[in-house]
């Protein structure tokens, strides 16, 4: 619990973090709310020799209105989303969520371009942003890009964030009255990452299912799509949820660890799919 | 000066200790910083076993900043004791030599082979890596019925056995029901005790039964996490011919003599200070191999050094608690009266012998039989050698055992005789009584009134509502299932008895010491040598005090944890403080005021006899005008101007209390909960405990003691068990894979007491620092099992984790479940052995 010796920059803008990302490479990283990157530096999994620290950029700290869609900043924390109007408003899922992570002082520190740059696959918001169709803007050397979330995720950890790239914003769009939302977390402990968390957004058709999107958390090495249970449900009546869901593990490889067996997240998965689209249906 | 007629205690007095501890101005081992103070680190083994064949610190000694690396080869001549085992529980106890550095092999992950010593931590630690070590890694053993076998890989090849050792009570018979291996090793491991015994005949009753339930539970290992992880400072201090050592501890006093016991230091050359101590629950109730090679250093070195553990270190290297495969065997009649009760234990001692360790299974013996009265019992224990971290006391220490294992079975016995679990209790709880009467084994419970707490319990749960919900959920087949869980409890409080520790292999030394002196300015001064970590002895002495001396606990101040200024002491730990040392506070404050009658007599010209005591003033029977008050006496016996003709000065006395007996606080536990059988997560709904410490002398902080406790008890049940792999690797290394549950996982607890004074001590006090974790764990399973008996499900082992109830329903269904292999090996151990990821 004691990590190794490091030096300290801190970026005055974005420009400057990508700035010091060029100069010091591959031995350096950005440090956002720390909330991921200071518990394995403590464990000595991570030892980067020069911590690039973000966390006065707070013009990175934000929700505006763009339109069809919510723009949030990277250095958004998970209480600001948690407590947004705008959000509660127009995107209730990703607000609902924020305050589902970890526990109050996590939320304080930590925040939303922390969480997808870090690419955990039980983390929560990935698989949010994911089945929301979202996207993420990174910032470089060469300028900007907008990544859909659906290409950011890469595998374990890893995302399509370069070397010397920040990210600077996620956009989600904004659900209209037709589609309700849900996320459900299955942890031992409130405080816990997701053992398994499934996200739905169902869009309601004349009484039945019109569309659904489902994004699985701690299913695999990224954010999954329950495919099946999305083909499915599209243009389905209401009770044959149950059914459908019954193929939400398919095409997944989660894990076995202390936590869970495979077999009892994939167990979960089915579970909790079937009540996070009929919690959608009724949102 | 201020007169007090009020009754401080029985009131809940807001904690003396709370204002530091909650604006940050405690002062824990870490604030301490003294000049010229080093730092330590520990090379700790990755390995379960290994032989290290190349050991090299030199690399380490290159690094700016190391002072010194030490192998344990240079240092073995310090320590001639090693780290002591005070705990001999049978005449044939294998007791290795326990190094507080390793010399040749390493035994668990986290075992200490070389350490270095720096001008800070950081530097310390990063210069570990410098060390070289070759280690030849051999195969370990991780669970205990695998040590037993034929065979099995030696944690110590000079016994040439794993058994640590073998404790019987009343085995007549016991091997023709049991399927036993034959082991004629360790025979007749002797009985030491007066008070643990066995009795009748275990065989006639298994065969005369009606029914017999035979059952195994295992007792996970679970870490004591105490929110301040262990720390010490040790200082060749001027002034000091020695050492000082502070220690966040439980047990200063013992420290002190184990200290010397193991390095040859004379005892009266070393002082132990606890300054505040973040808590314990048993895991500082020990001296730690740590704090012996720190105390070294500071003496080789001429400088202070201090050592910290991080979380990691405290997980791997800090005792574990529990342990323990039971195998049970309980006899019945179809009325559900019980003939006879057996018992064999395994006991996981890990790969040493810390302090207590093998006395902990054997201080719980006597409870199996718990509440209940019937003629027949026997119970076997087994210590067994692991490679994993040694065990000792975790809060409870013995007694959530045996409380466990009788209160499943006879939720077990209920069910299989068709009978209400209330039921099956009443028809063989003790009547209640008032004068000390036997247990089965032999105890000498001092009160109970069982029948009082478990009437309560019930009125408070609404039982009969919750059966009729019960009952409509089943019939819906609502997919959360409602289950009510009892238990029915009682433990051992107040250690002990002189006499009766050393019966229990502990040598003895149960008493408390306390000195209560009133200063010329009438204030109140109350040394005493239990040791609080938590507990509020500043708060509920300062009540006892105040009442017997008649001033408020204002004007008293306790003072405890510096051997310098309370010599004499026994600590804190077995909820014995109160019974023991709140005891000898009393006693020795009654002193001060019978001494203080003569001088008011002197002072009034009256007789002694004629002298009464009320609300701090001595007055003359008959005129109360003429009186003086305890401040006036206690001014004019510091002063010694006017004293009776040969009286010492200053009202200052003294008192080494020893208990007759252990005290027996009992209670009623009812836990309800709904068990979601598509997911098997378990929420508890409610939890009712009506509990029974005798008079309490704080409700605060009784109030708090329960639901400390019962969040332990219930995080045994649900929430936390220590997993290694199958190469002795800890799994569960960090508090996100160790499950402590928070606030938020835990019910709102419904908390009554009935009051059945102690006929052993003056205040008829019990104690109720480990109720909580006694009375838990088996209402929580009891109430899961409850829930999902209709499946046919009669056990779940704990933690009942959703994965494990998941598991068990879809056993009960058929259904094949692909974790088969998992569940065989953690039948066959105390710690859940799991691949790794
Ligand atoms: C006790 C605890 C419980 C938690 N529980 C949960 C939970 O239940 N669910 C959950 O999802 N998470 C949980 N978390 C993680 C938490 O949400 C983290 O805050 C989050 O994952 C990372 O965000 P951060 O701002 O702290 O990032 P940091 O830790 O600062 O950084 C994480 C990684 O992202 C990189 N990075 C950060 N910002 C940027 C950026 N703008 N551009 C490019 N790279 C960047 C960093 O270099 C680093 O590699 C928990 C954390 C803790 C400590």
């Amino acid at each position: 619990m004691i990590p190794v010796a490091f030096d300290y920059e801190v970026a005055e803008s974005v420009d400057h973090a990508i700035e010091l990302l060029g100069q010091y490479g591959d031995e350096s990283k950005l440090l956002a709310g720390g909330h991921s990157l200071i518990p394995i530096m403590r464990l000595r999994l991570a030892a980067p020799a020069v911590l690039i620290d973000l966390g006065k950029l707070e013009n990175l700290r934000y929700v505006r209105d763009g339109g069809d869609h919510l723009k949030i900043g990277a250095m958004t924390r998970h209480r600001d989303l948690a407590f947004n109007e705008m959000v509660a408003q127009h995107c209730g899922i990703v607000g609902y969520t924020a305050g589902l992570l970890g526990d109050p002082s996590v939320q304080h520190r930590g925040t939303i371009g922390g969480t997808l740059s870090h690419g955990d696959a039980s983390g929560d918001m990935p698989s949010v942003i994911t089945a929301l169709e979202g996207s993420i803007v990174v910032q470089g050397p060469n300028g900007e890009r907008v990544v859909k979330a659906a290409d950011f995720f890469q595998d374990y950890l890893v995302t399509d964030l370069g070397e010397q790239e920040v990210v600077t914003e996620v956009r989600v769009p904004k659900l209209n009255g037709n589609t309700g939302w849900s996320y459900k977390k299955f942890s031992r402990r409130s405080q816990d990452w997701a053992m398994v968390g499934v996200a739905a957004v169902v869009e309601r058709s004349n009484g039945s299912i019109g569309s659904a999107r489902i994004a699985l958390t701690a299913m695999g090495a990224t954010p999954l799509r329950a495919t099946s249970v999305e083909q499915a449900l599209s243009g389905a009546p209401r009770d044959a949820v149950a059914e459908a869901a019954q193929s939400a593990d398919e095409g997944t490889s989660p894990a076995s660890d202390s936590a869970a067996s495979a077999e009892f997240r994939r167990h979960l998965a089915r579970v909790w799919t079937k009540r996070a689209v009929e919690e959608a249906l009724s949102r | 000066m201020t007169q007090a007629p009020e009754r401080y205690m029985g009131g809940g007095l807001p904690r003396k200790e709370d204002p530091n501890l909650v604006t940050g101005r405690a002062n824990w081992t870490d604030n301490i910083k003294l000049p010229g103070m080093l730092h330590l680190a520990m090379l700790r083994s990755p390995f379960a076993r290994a032989k290290i064949t190349k050991l090299d610190v030199s690399g380490a000694l290159e690094r700016p900043g190391v002072v010194g690396a030490f192998t344990g080869a240079e240092l073995a001549d310090q320590w001639p004791g090693g780290v002591p085992c005070g705990a001999v529980v049978s005449d044939q106890q294998n007791s290795p030599f326990f190094s507080p550095i390793v010399t040749d092999e390493v035994r668990h992950v986290g075992d200490v082979l070389a350490v270095v010593v720096a001008s800070d931590r950081y530097t310390a630690q990063d210069a570990l890596e410098s060390i070289v070590v070759d280690y030849e890694p051999l195969p370990p053993v991780v669970n205990m019925e695998a040590a037993l076998a034929e065979g099995a890989p030696l944690v110590h090849e000079e016994f040439g056995t794993n058994e640590c050792f073998k404790y019987t009570a009343g085995v007549e018979g016991i091997d023709d029901l049991f399927d036993a291996p034959d082991d004629t090793q360790l025979e007749g491991g002797g009985v030491r005790g007066p008070n643990v015994g066995g009795q009748g005949d275990t065989g006639e009753a298994m065969r005369r039964a009606d029914v017999v339930i035979k059952e195994r539970y295992i007792q996970q290992r679970v870490l004591p996490t105490a929110i301040e992880p262990r720390a010490v400072v040790a200082s060749p201090e001027p002034g000091h011919q020695g050492i000082v050592m502070y220690s966040s501890t439980q047990v200063p006093h013992l420290l002190k003599i184990v200290l010397s016991l193991s390095t040859g230091i004379p005892e009266n050359e070393i002082r132990v200070v606890a300054p505040d101590v973040g808590g314990g629950f048993g895991s500082k109730l020990n001296l730690y191999r740590e704090e012996i090679i720190a105390v070294v250093l500071a003496k080789k070195l001429g400088t202070p050094v201090k050592y910290v553990e991080d979380r990691s270190e405290n997980y791997q290297a800090t005792i574990h608690g529990r342990g323990q495969i039971q195998d049970i065997e309980l006899a019945a009649n179809s009325d559900g009266k019980i003939l006879g009760l057996r018992v064999k234990l395994l006991d996981d001692m890990g790969a040493y012998l810390q302090l207590l360790t093998p006395a902990i299974a054997v201080s719980g013996a006597a409870l199996f039989p718990g509440v209940y009265n019937f003629e027949n019992f026997a119970i076997e224990i087994k210590g067994v050698f692991t490679n994993l971290t040694p065990t000792d006391a975790y809060r409870g220490a013995g007694r959530p055992e045996a409380c466990f294992a009788i209160e499943r079975a006879m939720d077990s016995l209920a069910r299989e005789l068709n009978m209400d679990p209330a039921e099956v209790r009443r028809r063989n709880f003790f009547e209640p009584f008032d004068e000390p009467t036997a247990n089965p084994a032999g105890l000498q419970y001092d009160s109970f009134n069982l029948q009082a707490v478990l009437d309560r319990a019930i009125e408070l749960a609404d039982y009969e509502s919750l059966r009729a919900e019960q009952q409509r959920r089943r019939e819906s087949g609502d997919p959360v299932q409602l289950g009510i869980g009892f238990s029915t409890y009682t433990e051992i409080c107040g250690l002990g008895p002189s006499q009766a520790l050393a019966g229990l292999g502990l040598g003895g030394g149960g008493w408390e010491a306390a000195n209560v002196r009133m200063l010329v300015t009438g204030k109140v001064e109350v040394a005493t040598g239990t040791s609080p970590h938590g507990q509020g002895h500043e708060t509920s002495w300062s009540q006892i005090a105040a009442d017997v001396l008649g001033v408020t606990p204002d004007d008293v101040d306790v003072i405890h944890g510096d051997t310098d200024a309370v010599p004499f002491g026994r600590d804190t730990y077995g909820s014995r403080s109160l019974a023991v040392g709140g005891i000898a506070v009393y006693h020795a404050a009654n002193k001060v005021v019978e001494k203080g009658k003569k001088i008011a007599a002197h002072m009034l010209e009256a007789s002694e006899e004629d002298i009464e005591f009320e609300g701090g003033r001595f007055s003359v029977a008959g005129s109360p005008d003429q009186n003086v008050t305890i401040q006036d006496v206690a001014g004019a016996a510091y002063l010694a101007a006017d004293l009776p003709e040969g009286m010492e000065p200053v009202l200052n006395e003294s008192m080494i209390y020893d208990p007759p007996n252990f005290t027996f606080p009992f209670g009623a536990h009812i836990c309800v909960s709904e068990v979601d059988t598509e997911t098997g997560k378990v929420k508890l709904r409610d939890y009712i405990a009506v509990d029974d410490c005798g008079p309490v002398i704080n409700p605060t902080i009784v109030d708090g003691q329960l639901h400390g406790g019962l969040a332990q008890g219930i995080a045994q049940a649900l929430y936390e068990g220590v997993i290694y792999d199958e190469e002795g690797n800890l799994v569960t290394a960090s508090m996100v894979d160790y499950m402590i549950p928070g606030a938020p996982e835990l019910p709102n607890f419904t908390l009554d007491r009935t009051v059945t004074p102690s006929p052993s001590n003056p205040l008829g006090v019990k104690g109720v620092g480990e109720a909580g974790t006694i009375g838990a764990p088996p209402a929580v399973i009891n109430s899961i099992v409850d829930a999902l008996s209709p499946l046919g499900i009669k056990h779940i082992d704990m933690p009942a984790s959703p994965m494990r109830v998941w598991k068990a329903i879809q056993n009960a269904q058929g259904k094949q479940s692909g974790d088969r292999q998992i569940d065989a090996s953690l039948e066959a151990s105390g710690a859940d052995i799991k691949q790794g990821r």
